[in-house]
């Protein structure tokens, strides 16, 4: 048998394949469909300090390839999921969770992630610096290294579980936002998220989205996501997780090959919910058609 | 809800800009009137959702109106070809609300998933009236198989062209014990002002994934967030926020 096991910041997890944050919710909607127990960990829905709904809809937008969202980081705020959420999840989900988290200022990312680090279950904190349909936080923090730097800096020390930096594509030069991360302190860094993009709806002439802008993500990033982290594993020490627009196995592979220590799987989940079992499914005979030992 | 594939067994024009397709395949996913398919379709990246019109055995039936490049290519498809559906999805209607005089309200391509629901109703005995709503007489759809349940159909047109000239609040009858309606937003709204009992309201969102994942269809309740393809599409009266 094949062992598909990988380190990610000193927790060994069973296989690399992880669904990445907003595609998952918190678990429950696929653990209705199959055993989630064969992830090697999954990344929740995005959290705040506060309850958001977030942006008006319509949230969606498709093209060839992929998609726009505009959702907003709508989740029921810290205390709901550390009271609710968490505990539907321990009867589920038997492995350490990946906790996302987003803020709108240092304080709101330090108290929050403050909370989630206490939770047994969580294994790991990815700080999200990214979200690009939010204003006034999220990726305002993601596309300068000061910021970012300054953001990582004060969660470092709240948190006592491995912390992993989500970091944005929008930028021109992310290899120096994961390297002010890394001096910061964080334990890793996960790319990328979406891409910032826009659609006409041509029957109004108006933007199609109610937030104008959305992240684009799917198979169309796949390219950039892969050139980015290529990138950014060879410029930083700490552990580079994969993700954009992974759909496949052999997409699972080629972020490895390009550095990554683990890869999540996003909007592919949308598409197909059986996406990710499929990968962990596929993936020793993708590795052995292709001589790859992951250790 | 379950991902499996479907075969197109019948697949035709039955009004204007309206088809309808019958399709065999495991239904065993699809428990009540007013739920929703989502369908995989060739080079589109998102799935998209169909209300289901009726549903018995393996057999499933959709009507949907050719609105865009998807539903363009499936009015294309030919019997024998397959589908990739994921199946019952959303809440559906609740029959345990009906009472004894149920009336059912559709506008346009809303008409359809309210046929299950009449046919549930038919076998449950309920005196079931239909109020459909159209623009045109040849965009009509299912008016002689819902007369064929045995409910009392009521036409409306835009232009008049059959039945009460107007809107279907304009063709009410004074007798109902719960409103079942889906359509146009805009017809909801007046259908919940023009009523008073108890009513079930059937929305329609643009989607991302059509199983609560992905956050994208969201509407602000009475009782909170909710995700019109896994809370909804059917809203009750009393959580709407009119």
């Amino acid at each position: 048998m094949v062992d598909l096991s990988v380190d990610l910041c000193g927790i060994t997890i069973d296989n690399p394949v992880i669904p990445a944050s907003g595609t998952f919710g918190y678990g429950q909607e696929f653990a209705k469909l199959y055993d989630i127990n064969i992830l090697g960990t999954f990344s929740f829905k995005g959290t705040t300090w506060e309850p958001r709904f977030g942006n008006e809809t319509p949230r969606i937008a498709e093209c060839p390839a992929g998609m726009l969202n505009a959702v907003g980081l709508q989740n029921p705020g810290v205390h709901h999921v550390i009271e609710h959420e968490l505990p539907e999840l321990k009867k589920i989900f038997h492995k350490p969770v990946m906790a996302n988290v987003s803020g709108f200022s240092v304080e709101q990312y330090v108290k929050t992630c403050e909370l989630l680090t206490k939770e047994e279950q969580v294994g790991w904190i990815e700080l999200n610096i990214s979200c690009p349909n939010v204003h006034g936080g999220g990726m305002s923090f993601g596309t300068d290294p000061k910021a970012a730097a300054e953001v990582v800096s004060a969660v470092k020390k709240v948190v006592t579980k491995p912390l992993i930096v989500k970091l944005t594509p929008n930028v021109t030069d992310i290899v120096a936002i994961a390297k002010a991360c890394e001096d910061a302190g964080a334990d890793g860094v996960s790319l990328i998220n979406t891409l910032l993009g826009l659609r006409m709806d041509l029957k109004t002439g108006r933007p199609l989205l109610a937030n104008t802008t959305g992240g684009l993500s799917g198979p169309a990033v796949f390219p950039v996501a892969v050139r980015m982290v290529y990138q950014v594993a060879k410029a930083v020490k700490i552990p580079v997780v994969g993700l954009g627009g992974v759909t496949t196995a052999e997409d699972v592979l080629e972020m490895q090959m390009a550095g990554a220590a683990a890869v999540e799987v996003g909007t592919a989940n949308l598409i197909d919910p059986y996406a990710c079992k499929k990968i962990i499914e596929d993936l020793p005979a993708v590795y052995e058609k292709y001589g790859y030992k992951s250790k | 809800m379950k991902q499996s594939i479907f075969t197109i067994e019948k697949n035709e024009p039955i009004a204007a800009g309206m088809y309808g397709m019958t399709l065999r395949g495991d239904t065993s996913e699809i428990t009540a009137p007013g739920q929703f398919v989502n369908v995989k379709l060739e080079g589109l990246f998102l799935r998209r959702p169909i209300s289901v019109c009726d549903c018995e055995g393996d057999v499933l039936r959709l009507i949907y109106k050719v609105v865009g490049h998807g539903t363009a290519q499936m009015a294309a498809m030919q019997p024998g070809q397959t589908l990739d559906l994921l199946t019952g999805l959303g809440n559906g209607y609740d029959l345990s609300m009906a009472g004894d005089a149920p009336l059912l309200i559709g506008g346009g391509v809303g008409v359809p998933p309210l046929f299950l629901l009449a046919r549930k109703l038919r076998e449950q005995g309920k005196a079931v009236t239909a109020v459909l709503g159209f623009n045109k007489a040849e965009e009509i759809i299912l008016k002689d198989e819902f007369q064929a349940l045995g409910c009392e159909v009521r036409i409306a047109t835009l232009d008049g062209s059959v039945g009460t000239n107007g809107f279907v609040t304009d063709a009410l009858p004074e007798k109902m014990s719960c409103v079942y309606t889906c359509g146009p937003e805009p017809m909801l709204k007046a259908v919940y002002r023009a009523t008073a009992c108890p009513a079930q309201f059937s929305f329609e969102e643009r989607m991302g994934c059509g199983f609560g994942a992905c956050m994208g269809c969201s509407c602000k309740t009475v009782t909170g967030y909710k995700r019109i393809c896994t809370d909804g599409p059917v809203l009750v009266r009393e959580e709407i926020l009119w």
